[in-house]
Order: C-alpha cells, then sequence, then structure tokens
C-alpha cells in the first residue's frame, strides 16, 4: 500500500497497521477521531505524526462496514445535477453516508481518499464533457491521476443518441476508473435525453450495492490532513545533487495581449523526499542556450570537443559553456581577461578602477558574446576563453505551493526574461530555459533553498501580503497553507501589476479564496489600464492607510516580495508615511515602528 | 380580472399565484427594487469583470447582457484567469431609425469602446459588443448624448418596436413609422432605476407602487416583441411578432391595422412542448385604437401569460393554452368593444427591396445589403468609414431594416451625387451584382464567439457555407432565384429560420438541423428533414432538392412551396405540429 507508506516512514506504517488490526469498529474509529484531532491541534511540522483520516479508513477491512458514498456530477444544463440529488436521497434512505458535489468544484487530489465513488456525468459539444468540469477529466486522464485500490465506483453516463460521440464522457470516465483500479460496484447506463427511467433504475441498482452504517470519523477527517507532508527522513538532493524534477505543467499565465510573459510551472518532487514551507524558495539548475553556445564556438573558431579543466574536473568545452559557466552577461574579471588577449586599449581603459561607472554601463550593454565579436582575439584556446567565465549560478523562485494542497508538487511562477541587445533577441539563462521545457517528458535539476525569514507566522495571526508581477508567487502557497489548515487568521493581499484582463495572475485562485474567507481582503493596483490612472501597489496602500495602520497595530505581519529595484523601497516609503500619518508620529519614528516591527520578525522582506 | 362575459379559465400557473410556486425570476424582479438590483455595487467591483447572475438578469432590462469570449474560455481557464467577461449592449431604436447626427454618434461610441464594430439586428437596431464593464456608463452617458436609450431593449417586456421600411411607399410608411415610435415609447418601463444606475441620479421619491403603472413590480412572463408591417412588404416577418399590427391604408393614407397575436420562434431541441408559431389574424381596428389595443393584448398577456416555467412563458404558448377565441374576447373584454373584420391585404416577399429608389415623397432612398448586419471596416472596403463620411454630410438619415440591412433614407436628388460618390469611393456597392438571390436573401444571427447560448457559427460561417451553396445552384441555373436561407448558432431563432425556405439551426460545433419549406413571404412555417448533421450531408441534401425544383417546378413557384408541394418535407399547419 504505497499511499500510506508515503505518508508515514515504513515502521510507523507498520505500528498503525498493527494497531488497527487489533482495534473493533468503535475502538477504530475513536483512534482515528483521536489522530485527526490531534494532528488539528499541532500543526504538522516536520518529524511529527501527521493525521490519519483517510489512512486510518483505509485501514479498516471495507466491505462488511458502511463506507462514505460520494456522489460526483458533471453537468451543464443541470440533468445531472438533479439525478445526483436524487441518488443521495435514496442512499441516505437506506442509512448510508452521502456527499454531493460538482465536479467543477471538486478537489481532485481527494480522489484517492475516497471509498465509494459515483459519477453522473453528461457529454457535451462533440463528445467532450461539460466545460466545467474539464478541470477533473484532464486530470484522471493525466499522468498524475492515482491508483485507485480500494475505491468502489459506478458512472451513470448522460447524453443524446443523435450525437456522434454518444455518452462519451461518462465512457471515459468508467473505463478510466477500472483502469486505475478501482472496482465497479455497478455496470455503467448510458441515457439518452429521456433519462428518467433509465437513471431511477441505475440509482437503484447503484443503492442496492452501498453499504449502510456509514462510518462517522472517516467521513469527518479534516481534507488535506491526509496529505500532509511526509516526514522529512532529510533529502538525498541538495543544491550540489540537484533532484531531476519531472515538469507535469508549464503555460504562459498571462493572457492575450499581455506586454509580458509569466509562466506556471508545475514540479513533481515524487521520491525526492524533498519538502519545504511556504516562503521557501526553490533552486533551478539551468542550462544556457544551445544556440548561444554554438555562437560563441562559431565567433572564437574554437572546436566543441576541444577540452578545458574546471574545478569539477576535466571536460570538453561545449559542456562547459552548456552547463557550468555563465556565458550571458559578462564580468569584470572576464573583462580586464579579455582586454589583455585583445590588446584593445579602449576596453583596458574601462578597468581602470576609476572606471567602475562606465564599466557597468558598458558591461550592461555588452555581453560576453558583443565582446567577443566586436574584439575577436586570433587563436584565443579554450582554457583562456573558460578561465574568464564565472561558473554558472542556479537561479532561485519563490516556491508558490503548499505540500498540504499539492503533496510532492512545487510549483512556481516564472516570468520569461526576454530582451533585444545589438539587434538579436535574448533571454534570461533559467527563465528562458524554462520557457522551453514545454514537452511531455521534462526534467529539470532542482533543490529546495530554505527561506526561513520569510515563513508565515501563527495560524491565528493576521497578514498582509504586498507583491507585484512574480512578487506573489510566495502568497499563492501562504494561501494554500492557510486554506489547508483552515488557519483563523486574516489575510489581505496587495497585488500589482500592468492590465487586468492579461496580467492578473491567478485571478480565479484569488477569487475563490475570497469567497471561501481564507483571503479576507484583496487590492488591485494596475498600471497600464487605459481607463484608469497608473496604479503601484503602494498607492492602494495609500489609499487603505487607516486600515492598514490599524491591521498593523492589532499585531499583523508585513511580507514584501518582488521587485527590488523600485518596488520594494516605493512600498517602505509608502508605508513611512502611512504610519506617520494615522500614528501621529514623524518619519523617523516611523521608521523606527518598522525597524521594531522587523525585529520581531513582523516586517518581512523577499525582494529580487 | 375576467369578468362575466368572459369564460373562466384555469389560473394555475400566472400572475395570481404566489410566488414560490413561480419561476425564480419572478422572485427575483419583485426583490429588485424596479430592476436596480445591486447592479451599481457590481459595476464597481475591480476583483472581476463580470457581474452577479442576478445582477446579469436585471441589467437585459436595461438592455446590456453580459457574455465571454468564447473562442479563448478553454484558454484562460488553463492561465487560471476568469473568461474575459465583456457585455453587449442593445439599443432601442423604434422602426430602426436614426439620424446622421445619431449615427456619428454610435460610430464614435463603437471606435471608442466597441471593438471598432457596430451590428445591425434582426429588429432594426444595432448592438455593442467587447463592452467592458468599466465602460458601461460611459457608453451609456454617450447613448444619451444622442438621445438614444437602451430601455427594454432585452428582459421581460415589450422590446423594441418594429416598423417595416418600405422607401417607395414613403409616405405611408412615415406614418406607420410614427406609430411604431409611440408604441414603443409607451410600452417601455418607467423604473427610475435606470436614470440612477447609469446616470447617478436619484430618485425624486423612492420607488413604489406607483413606478410601474402598467408592469408592476413583475413585469411581463417573457420578452414580448410588437411589430408594424407595411404591405405587400413582411420584411419584419408579421407572424414571427407577438403582437402585429399590418397596415391598413386607402389611397396611401394611413387608416388602421389588421391585429396578429401570438407569433415566435425559439425553441428548444429535443423539447418537443417548444415550438415557433406563427400569429393569428384576428381582426380589424382604427388606428386611433392602437395604444388601447395594445394595453389590452400585452394585459392580457402579463395577467395570463405562465410565469412557472420561463420555456412557456412567451405569448404564443397562452394563445395556444387558451384557443385564439378566448385571447380574442379576453382583448376584446378589456377594450370594451369588438375588434373589426380582417380586412384584406397581400403580402409578396419578406426579403428587403435593395438598391436605389425613389419614394412617392420625391425623395431618395438607397438600402445597402449588408453581410449579417457586421458593420466594420472589411480588408479594402472600409464599411464604416465610409457610413461615418455619409453621416457627415447630414444630407440623409439611417433605416436599419428588419433583415439586418441598412437604408440610406430621405436623400435629395440633388445630394445623391454626392452620397453615390462617397459610396464609390469606400467601396458601398449599391447593387446587388455578383451576389448570388439567395446571398441576398440571407440571414445569420451572431452566435460564437459572443453568444453564450451559442452551441455552434452561424455568422462567421454563413458566408463560406453559401459560396458551396452557389456552387450547387449554378449547375441548375437557379444562381438568380431568390431562395431565402437563414442560420442560427442554436434553436432559438435569433434570425427567425423557422420561417425561411433553407433554415440551419445549430446543435453542436460544425453541426446543424437542416430545415426546408417555409413561405417565401413567411407565411409558412418550415419542416426538419436532417437533424444534428454536418456540412457534407447539407450539401446533399440541398443538391438533390434543387436538381427536383430545377426540373420540375411549375412557373413562378417558389422553393419552400415547391419542397412541399412535392412532399420532400411535409407541410406544417400550425406551430403546435411543427416536432410532429
Ligand atoms: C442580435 C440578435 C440576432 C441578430 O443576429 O440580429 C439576437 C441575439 C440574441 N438573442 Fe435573440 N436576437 C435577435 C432577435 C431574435 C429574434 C427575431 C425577432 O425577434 O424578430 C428571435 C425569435 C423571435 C422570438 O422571440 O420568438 C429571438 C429569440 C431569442 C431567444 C428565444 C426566445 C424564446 O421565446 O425561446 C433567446 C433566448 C432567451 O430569450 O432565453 C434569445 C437570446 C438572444 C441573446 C441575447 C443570447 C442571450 O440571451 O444571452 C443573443 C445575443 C447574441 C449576441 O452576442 O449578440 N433570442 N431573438 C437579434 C436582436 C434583435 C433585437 O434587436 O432586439
Ligand atoms: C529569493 C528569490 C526569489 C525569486 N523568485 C522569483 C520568482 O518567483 N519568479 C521569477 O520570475 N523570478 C524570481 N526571482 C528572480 C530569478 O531568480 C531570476 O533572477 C530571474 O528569473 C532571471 O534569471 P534568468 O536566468 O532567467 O535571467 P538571466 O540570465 O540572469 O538574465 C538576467 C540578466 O539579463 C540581462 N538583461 C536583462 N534585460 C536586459 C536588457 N534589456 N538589456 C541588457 N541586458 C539585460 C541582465 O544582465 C540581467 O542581470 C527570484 C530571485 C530571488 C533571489
Ligand atoms: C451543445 C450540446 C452538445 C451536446 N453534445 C452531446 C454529445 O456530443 N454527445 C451526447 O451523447 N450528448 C450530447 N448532448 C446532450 C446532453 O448530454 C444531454 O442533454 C444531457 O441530458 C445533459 O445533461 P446535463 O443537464 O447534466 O448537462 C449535448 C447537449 C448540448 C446542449
Ligand atoms: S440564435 Fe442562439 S446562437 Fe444565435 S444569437 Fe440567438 S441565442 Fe445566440
Amino acid at each position: 500500500m504505497e499511499t500510506q507508506a508515503s505518508i508515514l516512514t515504513t515502521s510507523q506504517w507498520e505500528q498503525v497497521d498493527l494497531l488497527a488490526a487489533t482495534l473493533d469498529r468503535e475502538q477504530a474509529i475513536w483512534v482515528s477521531g483521536y489522530l485527526a484531532g490531534r494532528s488539528q491541534l499541532a500543526p504538522p511540522t516536520r518529524g511529527d505524526v501527521p493525521g490519519l483520516g483517510a489512512p486510518a479508513a483505509a485501514a479498516l477491512p471495507s466491505g462488511p462496514v458502511g463506507r462514505l458514498a460520494t456522489i460526483l456530477f458533471a453537468t451543464d444544463t443541470g440533468n445531472s445535477k438533479e439525478l445526483a440529488g436524487m441518488l443521495s436521497a435514496a442512499a441516505e434512505a437506506k442509512g448510508i453516508t452521502t456527499k454531493v458535489s460538482d465536479l467543477a468544484k471538486y478537489k481532485s487530489r481527494d480522489l484517492k481518499d475516497e471509498q465509494d465513488v459515483l459519477i453522473i456525468a453528461a457529454t457535451h459539444g462533440e463528445g467532450d464533457p461539460p466545460p466545467a468540469a474539464l478541470d477533473f477529466f484532464e486530470f484522471i486522464e493525466g499522468k498524475r491521476a492515482p491508483k485507485l485500490p480500494g475505491v468502489r465506483f459506478a458512472v451513470l453516463a448522460l447524453g443524446d443518441s443523435t450525437y456522434e460521440h454518444y455518452c462519451s464522457a461518462g465512457r471515459k470516465l468508467d473505463e478510466r476508473f477500472e483502469a486505475l483500479g478501482a472496482e465497479r460496484l455497478a455496470d455503467r447506463v448510458d441515457c439518452d435525453v429521456d433519462y428518467e427511467d433509465d437513471a431511477d433504475a441505475w440509482i437503484a441498482a447503484v443503492v442496492e450495492q452501498l453499504t449502510p452504517e456509514a462510518q462517522p470519523a472517516a467521513a469527518a477527517a479534516p481534507a488535506g490532513i491526509g496529505a500532509a507532508p511526509a516526514p522529512a527522513a532529510p533529502s538525498a538532493f541538495s543544491k550540489r545533487n540537484p533532484f531531476q524534477a519531472t515538469v507535469l505543467e508549464n503555460i504562459a499565465i498571462t493572457g492575450r495581449g499581455s506586454s509580458k510573459e509569466t509562466r506556471h510551472v508545475e514540479l513533481s518532487l515524487e521520491g525526492s523526499g524533498l519538502t519545504y514551507e511556504p516562503g521557501d524558495a526553490l533552486g533551478i539548475v539551468a542550462q544556457n542556450e544551445p544556440a548561444l553556445v554554438d555562437l560563441l564556438l562559431e565567433e572564437t573558431g574554437l572546436a566543441a570537443d576541444a577540452p578545458v579543466t574546471l574545478k569539477a574536473g576535466e571536460t570538453t568545452l561545449r559542456d562547459a559553456l552548456s552547463s557550468t559557466l555563465e556565458i550571458t552577461a559578462a564580468t569584470p574579471r572576464f573583462l580586464t581577461q579579455w582586454a589583455e588577449l585583445a590588446g584593445a586599449d579602449d576596453l583596458k581603459a574601462l578597468t581602470a578602477s576609476d572606471q567602475a561607472k562606465a564599466r557597468t554601463a558598458y558591461l550592461d550593454g555588452h555581453h560576453v558574446l558583443d565582446i567577443i565579436r566586436r574584439y575577436p582575439v586570433a587563436g584565443v584556446t579554450a582554457e583562456q576563453l573558460a578561465a574568464g567565465l564565472r561558473p554558472l549560478q542556479p537561479r532561485l523562485y519563490s516556491i508558490a505551493s503548499s505540500l498540504l494542497a499539492v503533496p510532492d508538487e512545487v510549483h512556481l511562477t516564472v516570468s520569461t526574461v526576454r530582451y533585444e541587445l545589438h539587434d538579436m533577441q535574448r533571454v534570461g539563462v533559467a527563465s528562458g530555459h524554462l520557457a522551453t521545457l514545454t514537452g511531455d517528458e521534462e526534467i529539470v535539476p532542482v533543490y529546495v533553498q530554505a527561506n526561513d525569514h520569510f515563513h508565515l507566522p501563527a495560524d491565528d495571526a493576521s497578514i498582509i501580503m504586498i507583491g507585484a508581477g512574480t512578487g506573489v508567487a510566495p502568497y499563492r502557497a501562504f494561501m494554500q497553507e492557510r486554506e489547508a489548515r483552515e488557519a483563523p487568521g486574516k489575510s489581505w493581499l496587495f497585488f500589482g501589476e500592468r492590465n487586468f484582463r492579461s496580467d492578473f495572475l491567478y485571478q480565479v485562485e484569488w477569487q475563490e479564496l475570497l469567497s471561501n474567507g481564507t483571503l479576507s481582503k484583496l487590492d488591485l493596483a494596475f498600471s497600464r489600464d487605459l481607463r484608469t490612472p497608473k496604479t503601484y501597489v503602494q498607492d492602494k496602500l495609500k489609499l487603505r492607510g487607516r486600515e492598514v495602520y490599524e491591521w498593523l497595530e492589532d499585531g499583523a505581519s508585513l511580507y514584501v516580495c518582488g521587485d527590488a529595484t523600485n518596488m520594494a523601497p516605493d512600498v517602505h516609503r509608502a508605508l513611512v508615511g502611512i504610519i506617520a500619518e494615522h500614528g501621529g508620529i514623524g518619519d523617523d519614528e516611523a521608521e523606527h515602528y518598522l525597524a521594531q516591527m522587523g525585529r520581531e520578525n513582523r516586517y518581512r522582506l523577499d525582494v529580487y | 380580472m375576467a369578468t362575466k362575459s368572459l369564460p373562466a379559465t384555469d389560473r394555475s400557473r400566472d400572475i395570481s399565484q404566489p410566488l414560490e410556486k413561480l419561476a425564480p425570476e419572478e422572485a427575483l424582479k419583485v426583490g429588485s427594487d424596479y430592476l436596480a438590483g445591486s447592479i451599481t455595487t457590481d459595476l464597481i467591483d475591480e476583483i472581476t469583470g463580470a457581474v452577479d447572475e442576478g445582477n446579469n438578469k436585471l441589467m437585459k432590462f436595461h438592455g446590456i447582457y453580459m457574455q465571454d469570449d468564447r473562442d479563448i474560455r478553454d484558454e484562460r481557464r488553463h492561465q487560471k484567469l476568469e473568461p474575459l467577461y465583456t457585455f453587449m449592449l442593445r439599443a432601442r431604436l423604434p422602426g430602426g431609425f436614426c439620424t446622421a447626427d445619431q449615427w456619428l454618434g454610435l460610430d464614435d461610441i463603437a471606435r471608442k469602446y466597441g471593438n471598432d464594430t457596430l451590428r445591425l439586428t434582426t429588429r432594426q437596431t444595432f448592438q455593442y459588443h467587447y463592452l467592458e464593464k468599466d465602460t458601461l456608463r460611459l457608453v451609456m452617458e454617450g447613448l444619451r448624448d444622442i438621445g438614444i436609450d437602451s430601455k427594454a431593449a432585452c428582459g421581460d417586456v415589450a422590446r423594441t418596436v418594429m416598423s417595416g421600411v418600405n422607401p417607395s411607399l414613403s409616405l405611408l410608411h412615415k406614418q406607420v413609422y410614427e406609430h411604431a415610435k409611440i408604441t414603443s415609447e409607451h410600452a417601455i418601463h418607467r423604473t427610475s432605476a435606470y436614470e440612477e444606475v447609469w446616470f447617478g441620479e436619484k430618485p425624486a421619491q423612492p420607488r413604489g407602487d406607483h413606478e410601474e403603472p402598467f408592469y408592476g413590480r413583475q413585469y411581463m412572463p417573457r420578452k414580448f416583441k410588437i411589430g408594424f408591417a407595411v404591405p405587400p412588404s413582411n420584411d419584419i416577418d408579421i407572424y414571427s411578432q407577438d403582437l402585429g399590427f399590418i397596415a391598413v391604408a386607402s389611397e396611401g393614407k394611413l387608416k388602421g391595422f389588421n391585429v396578429t397575436v401570438g407569433g415566435g420562434m425559439g425553441r428548444t431541441d429535443r423539447a418537443p412542448e417548444t415550438y415557433p408559431r406563427l400569429g393569428d389574424v384576428i381582426g380589424y381596428i382604427d388606428a386611433e385604437q392602437l395604444l388601447p389595443t395594445v394595453d389590452a393584448v400585452m394585459g392580457v398577456q402579463r395577467d395570463y401569460g405562465a410565469r412557472d416555467v420561463r420555456a412557456h412563458s412567451r405569448f404564443k404558448y397562452t394563445v395556444d393554452d387558451k384557443g385564439v377565441d378566448w385571447i380574442k374576447l379576453a382583448i376584446e373584454d378589456r377594450l370594451g368593444f369588438e375588434l373589426g373584420p380582417v380586412k384584406p391585404y397581400e403580402f409578396t416577399e419578406n426579403g428587403d427591396l435593395l438598391g436605389w429608389v425613389s419614394g412617392d415623397d420625391g425623395l431618395e432612398h438607397c438600402t445597402l445589403w449588408i453581410e449579417n448586419g457586421r458593420i466594420i471596416n472589411h480588408e479594402g472596403r472600409p464599411l464604416m468609414d465610409g457610413l461615418r463620411e455619409i453621416a457627415k454630410t447630414g444630407k440623409c438619415t439611417f433605416r436599419m431594416t428588419p433583415n439586418q440591412s441598412l437604408t440610406l433614407s430621405d436623400i435629395k436628388p440633388a445630394d445623391r451625387p454626392e452620397i453615390e460618390a462617397l459610396m464609390a469611393e469606400y467601396g458601398l456597392d449599391p447593387s446587388t451584382k455578383g451576389r448570388s438571390a439567395l446571398r441576398l436573401n440571407s440571414m445569420a444571427c451572431v452566435a460564437l464567439p459572443t453568444c453564450h447560448l451559442a452551441m455552434a457559427e452561424a455568422e462567421r460561417y454563413l458566408p463560406e457555407l453559401i459560396t458551396k451553396i452557389e456552387g450547387l445552384l449554378e449547375p441548375h441555373g437557379l444562381t438568380e432565384e431568390p431562395i431565402t436561407i437563414r442560420m442560427t448558432g442554436c434553436p432559438n431563432g435569433c434570425a427567425r429560420p423557422y420561417i425561411a425556405e433553407i433554415a440551419l439551426t445549430g446543435r453542436a460545433p460544425g453541426k446543424y438541423n437542416l430545415y426546408l419549406g417555409a413561405g417565401f413571404h413567411g407565411e409558412r412555417l418550415n419542416k426538419m428533414l436532417l437533424e444534428n448533421v454536418g456540412e457534407e450531408k447539407i450539401l446533399a441534401a440541398l443538391d438533390e432538392a434543387f436538381a427536383a425544383y430545377a426540373k420540375d417546378r411549375t412557373p413562378g413557384e417558389h422553393f419552400g412551396d415547391f419542397v412541399v408541394r412535392t412532399g420532400i418535407v411535409p407541410e406544417v399547419k400550425e406551430g403546435r405540429f411543427f416536432n410532429d
């Protein structure tokens, strides 16, 4: 039973299993309730025993004992929903606990913990599922679909026989559940538009198969607990030895017409033993653009297989340029060394100690390739070229997910760096590399970079999250965490980007978090919307000044993430202004106020 | 309401019933403070480009529908972005008339907020699409400034009133148009919520029973459509109107109207209890009796129309439920007099009279055929710019036709050359040359990407399909044969498909129902020949029918009449039997 193994260490599992075997039903219910309750009191931190909601249930012998019936429906025009209601009523009448959910809202990750799953699905479009349920269908048909042993299922397919793909949505589910190892409770029935009689018959047949006296504790086990992070047997993977993570999803989430390209990237940590806390960052070990490597070889006339010796040891020039050395932006060291080799006086001039400003400006405008092109060095050797280049550094990305919400996964929000220099399109090493990993079996080396100073405060503490652009990434992790933990603390997000239509990153998720109360307040600032005046996060902060101050006075923690050059300083200035105004104090005192918050870990920055 | 003279009738579904027995929309209307709802709050909610479902329903009464770009709905779902919500605004333009200045104003708004396009509709008005939430007030103000509103352009009220565009009988037409205008002003809702929501004008007194003397808090059970036809042209499809008035004149002067009741198109696939219905001509009234008659007929529908199931709430079902005789009695009961016997009238077609005509008022009128009513600058044919330039001259008026086209009207003979020059300059060809009679008699509804009820393409697809059909007509020598063809993206029938000789209604992407056999001037419904089929099957079926038509038709016989006579499809005698 790998499902449990991934949640508990083997020895822990053996103990639970042993215990479970000796328990009668009442005892089992009491124990699972006890553990579930306990895991809520003490947040599951590293090493702590996570709750056992689902595992405890699954550990009990199924069959004789009542099971929770989860009724799911995929509807567009409402028929399936109506039938789901009837099925639920019929089952409850027989003393079976049911839970009815629209597949549009259903959390796919709960599926593996279900017991009896009864699905009523309509077909729409041309053999497609109802639009709202597409996410679930993609999940169940995708590579992340869990094995479903111990799950029993039945499908009722609604359709219209005048369509070519009659009831195909229902058929797909039926086949898929079987393929995933679930046990079929009753045969699928395909209903035409006059579905009433066939549906009744199916409902009767299904209810017949269900076993009464459902099991409260299992049903009551808080969602998400079963998915608590694995106790960290310290992972074998690190910056030095990165984990080869599979790319699960990688799409641009900036809509059409956006002036930017910001991507949402989902990576699998399965089997890595890597864990993280919201606020941590992920290190990406990127490769240089192959085209750029070729260009450098071409421009220098050096052989790809020319040997070079690096700290790591002997390798070929191509390998070195591809994965070990930074070959985009040039360093002063490279400048100095190349000036020598090329005997170029104007370059040498720039290396003078009093030329710092000019040097930086030059380096900003001229990358390695540009310098080599302008100052060709006849007969330069591979060793000489390599010697001037610094080692390629991994890039850090704020983690945009919580393990409580997506066990074994890590999500990132990456803005692709693209720019033109000397009439040539260029991309950032890591963001550009990530942007190309859109194939089926893409792999990228990663490691977790703990970032303790940017973690969440206690569950009941209020937080104000301020971020522009990709700076919103860690807040997505925060909210996933607080949602899963049902944290009572208030949360307020200030988010800024360019355009409402295309750049409102994770829009539907924030809307959902607002409506379910995980997020208490949301303020938006868009700087390039035609009809509204340029607005930045600091403007919105000032606008809400009084309330912001009240939150701070009540002990709220401040988080600022994103652009270090402009946003962070502007936000700081805004905060000083707010505290001065509403606290009726001078700017200096306001600075002290913030400094004090910093000491109390209530003013935290993560800017880049 | 009913008095002794009126036989008692079943009232278990109408306004006499408690709200909880009626459709949820009824409670929504009652609880909306006369259509104000919380629209104002939703308009300033910056978290979403949408408004909530209840307010969306209420905004329809203000002429506005929330939509989203369905072409990229899925793409945005993956991007974790909400659908690209935009709004459609439909103006109220009785008889489809506007001045040159008003046209300039409409054009401005379209360029500022409406994606550089205007859409002429099958009910003689225009729509904006792609309006963003935060522009709605600006658009509304813009319209107000040129004296146009969008009151009751949608919703459970009397929609924009149609009036036939028949330039050659321009004197009679002017009289009829005036009556259509008065009717519309008379029949729209009165609520001050419109001014409050859109212009921030606080009402003089809190809204109460005085607000809607005719409608009350529950308004109509569903939309209610009124139209005026000027024979011999049935361009407005009089038989598709809930309430129709057929102009009766002597010596070119308006005398009165024959009254039709109970027309409508909307239906739902595989729901036989829903069907299109042609109106019945129930009698004659003198012109003076117009408004009382409107009140009487609408009053009957308001009080007896079904309000429990919206799919059954249109007047046409009330007429069939109660029977035409009862309905007529009920109307006369309210009027306090009997309708006169129907006066003779004759219709010849339901299309537009294209090109230049000089009216009996000595003025010139030119009807331009506009494909599916889409006003936009085409590659190499800047239609929108051309009309703008023409409007700038101020030397004509604009009339939207019931077939989504446009008549440049009331042009002094002396000014005609100037207008013609501009037409030539902007490629607005008034002649029908190079276009098959089929294309000139075609209509398609908007459908994708904006209409959220669309199941298949219409406006974006019909033109290319017609090109393929022309390929079939040509060998049979039928290119010049006027045949009406209409396509809609769903069975609701916005292009009045069920009274077209050839009709296609969408079922799913690329799939349509094919209907044949309606009367050329809208006097007979058509009949479904093929269900839920793709282009190949459609073309094959048409080719077969064309071959037979070319071979066996009697002189002057229309295609629709032919397919019925020769039994290619059975005749549909009444809407109730449409699905048999
Ligand atoms: C623009 C127009 C079609 C066109 O291409 O011109 C149109 C477009 C729509 N119609 Fe229509 N209808 C239009 C004339 C009609 C007609 C023809 C007529 O009235 O002469 C009909 C058939 C006659 C009738 O009412 O029976 C018509 C019957 C419907 C129905 C079905 C009503 C029914 O009784 O079942 C709906 C759906 C509904 O109301 O629930 C509908 C709904 C709609 C909506 C608003 C879809 C919606 O409810 O969200 C469509 C907006 C699409 C878009 O993106 O613009 N529209 N609609 C026409 C605007 C007329 C106007 O200016 O007021
Ligand atoms: C703690 C932390 C968290 C972070 N979180 C995120 C995150 O969540 N999302 C995210 O997207 N990024 C994040 N970053 C930034 C990220 O680490 C990278 O710095 C960023 O993605 C760029 O790296 P790259 O390899 O793609 O580009 P690089 O190859 O590093 O290119 C950047 C360089 O390109 C050059 N350059 C850029 N534009 C121009 C121009 N117009 N003209 C000339 N030269 C130019 C400059 O030399 C610049 O330094 C974070 C950084 C830190 C430190
Ligand atoms: C636009 C549209 C497309 C449809 N396409 C199909 C199809 O491809 N195959 C099918 O079996 N049924 C199809 N149907 C029929 C529906 O599945 C059927 O009406 C079902 O009862 C709807 O259930 P629901 O109300 O739960 O959505 C379609 C229905 C609509 C409205
Ligand atoms: S007929 Fe259907 S698809 Fe076409 S506009 Fe009307 S409602 Fe939309």
